[in-house]
């Protein structure tokens, strides 16, 4: 089978959209509304699990036939562990204030369900290449939810995008303008309410794929 | 009467399916039915319960009971700005009356507007008739914020809570929290500089009918002032009178009471909830009362006067929609009201007032209450039906 088959483009781009992790699988929730609140920890949050998810796939599906299948999940943990671990750390040494931000939730990576679901589902079935694919896959597609609703909750939230202000100073209130930002959407209880929103327009354009 | 109904009949084929205007069907079906009970009755399928007043109807009684808040609210507005300008002399009552009803009617018609607008427009999407719950949430959602929200944050609150709270619930009868209440909160935690603190309480605009502006005023509340620490500056006979700075409807206790017994009689509201609500909050606020009440200006029981404890006990809490329908859970239901509201008050510094959280958050346990009693009613008649 050659590298760029169609199989191989529709484990690539099947997440991306009508499998995509968050908006139809529903899983990685809980990432996603706790490092949302401003578009440049979402983004290198979603590139993180991207490489994580494309990485530990590989790994585990060049090892596959040698795990015992009774210590699976423990192996997969293992691999998972430490490429978190890497991704920390490089995190901690070029982008600081970013990894600040984002707390615990890099370390928390581990727990990620998409993680876990991909290695299960699919590493341990297919070989390198296709799991590889697979894993770009799973991140961006989860990538792309956490920047769609970062930029929302960034512009609304604090009025600017990527530190950048968008909304001019002369239109908030303290300047005799009538703007003021909107203090709901830096807490994650709208992070929800916006993924639902997501979910609900993916939906009614996928009408008939998701049937 | 006949007039109106000419004129409508008249009308009727335009907005129906295939007319020129089947766009606004349910906005003239909507205005029909507000005139005229409807001529259709349901289809005759499964039990029916027969009745002359339709939802409308009693929705209108809402409204009607509001109305003395809506007026004492509109006064409370011009007074407490000729309070802060220091005019009261020159300007007369009916006066503030009209400085306050100029203040007031714009932000009534934006909820209206904002919120009816939303709910036509699904309607006519979902081809539903439009549901008359919001004519009472319209009503509400003004009564319920400090003169100084500025409109666009009043249509952004609203929309976020027909939209949120009740059309993806399933539109009216549906919802699980008071529309107007989530309003409410929507405010709260999105814009709390323009719902709390001291600033907000006395309209600032140039309106005045005598002279000044206000610029910034600062007025607090008696819950202000008591979160602060500081002596409540207002005497029990204000806050019953309703004299002092607050969200609009919410100040007067007497306003609120005469809208009380309208609702009662007109047997609109439950006066369980209402009763049981006052019961947890008096007997809570007893347990929990500040350390000296003569140092601080302020007797236990004044609680359920100051603050939007009596609205929300009144006209929130009684929401047949989002309330315990099973008439033994009512008691439990506004019982907890009284007692959250309180508990958040004074424990919780962060929120100086809690009604508008303890009625959301038994708004959750509304079903649970009522699927208590539903089962222990069928577990107890099961047991009876067993022959030994």
């Amino acid at each position: 089978m050659s590298l760029f088959s169609k199989e191989n483009g529709a484990v690539f781009t099947g997440p991306l959209n009508l499998n995509n992790p968050i908006a139809v699988q529903v899983l990685g929730i809980c990432s996603a509304l706790a490092v949302t609140s401003q578009l440049k920890p979402a983004i290198v949050m979603g590139l993180s699990v991207t490489v994580i998810t494309a990485f530990s796939n590989v790994i585990i599906s060049l090892i596959r036939k040698t795990i015992p299948n009774r210590i699976r999940i423990i192996v997969q943990l293992v691999v998972v562990a430490a490429l978190v671990t890497i991704v920390s750390n490089i995190l901690k040494a070029y982008v600081y204030d970013v990894s600040v931000q984002l707390s615990v939730y890099v370390g928390l990576i581990i727990t990620n369900c998409i993680l876990m679901g991909r290695l299960e589902a699919f590493a341990m079935q297919n070989g390198p290449w296709e799991s590889f694919l697979d894993g770009v896959g799973n991140g961006l597609g989860y990538a792309f939810v956490l920047v769609v609703v970062g930029i929302v909750r960034e512009i609304l939230g604090f009025g600017t995008l990527l530190g950048f202000q968008i909304i001019p100073d002369s239109a908030y209130i303290d300047n005799g303008g009538l703007y003021i930002n909107n203090g709901m959407m830096t807490m994650p209880a709208m992070a929800l309410i916006l993924v639902a929103c997501f979910i609900w327009v993916h939906r009614a354009v996928n009408k008939e794929e998701n049937k | 009467m006949t007039f109106i109904k000419n004129m409508l009949d008249k009308m009727k084929p335009t907005f129906s399916e295939g007319g020129k205007l089947s766009a606004f069907g349910s906005l003239f079906d909507a205005a029909e039915t507000f005139f005229f009970v409807p001529s259709e009755t349901a289809k005759v399928r499964g039990a029916q319960i027969h009745d002359a007043i339709d939802s409308k109807r009693s929705i209108f009684f809402v409204v009607i009971a509001l109305i003395p808040a809506i007026l004492f609210g509109m006064w409370n507005i011009g007074y407490q700005h000729d309070l802060a300008v220091g005019c009261t002399e020159d300007c007369g009552w009916f006066c503030q009356f009209l400085y306050g009803l100029a203040v007031m009617l714009p932000k009534i018609v934006v909820a209206y507007a904002v919120g009816l607008g939303i709910e036509i427009a699904i309607a006519q999407w979902k081809k539903e008739e439009v549901h008359e719950g919001f004519f009472v949430t319209g009503m509400l959602i003004p009564l319920i914020v400090p003169v100084n929200c500025p409109l666009w944050i009043i249509a952004v609150a609203t929309a976020f809570a027909v939209i949120f709270a009740k059309e993806v619930f399933g539109g009216t009868g549906m919802n699980i929290f008071n529309p107007a209440l989530v309003t409410r909160a929507f405010l709260f935690f999105a814009y709390p500089a323009m719902m709390s603190g001291d600033k907000v309480w006395v309209n600032a605009e140039y309106m005045d009918c005598i002279n000044g502006t206000v610029d910034g005023y600062s007025q607090a509340t008696p819950l202000g002032q008591l979160a602060a620490g500081e002596p409540v500056g207002y005497s029990a006979m204000d806050t019953i009178i309703g004299t002092i700075p607050g969200s609009i409807g919410e100040t007067s206790f007497i306003a609120i009471m005469i809208g009380a017994v309208i609702l009662i009689w007109a047997g609109v509201a439950s006066w369980k909830i209402m009763l049981s609500t006052f019961a947890g909050g008096a007997l809570m606020a007893y347990l929990l009362r500040y350390g000296d009440a003569e140092a601080l200006n302020f007797e236990w029981w004044e609680q359920l006067t100051v603050g939007g404890f009596a609205f929300g006990a009144v006209f929130m809490a009684t929401d047949p929609v989002t309330g315990c329908r099973v008439e033994a859970g009512k008691w439990i239901y506004g019982f907890l009201i009284g007692v959250m509201a309180i508990i958040i008050r004074v424990l919780n510094p962060g929120f100086p007032e809690g009604m508008m959280l303890a009625i959301l958050l038994m708004n959750v346990f509304a079903p649970l209450i009522d699927y208590c009693f539903v089962q222990a009613n069928i577990n107890k008649r099961a047991k009876r039906a067993q022959i030994k």
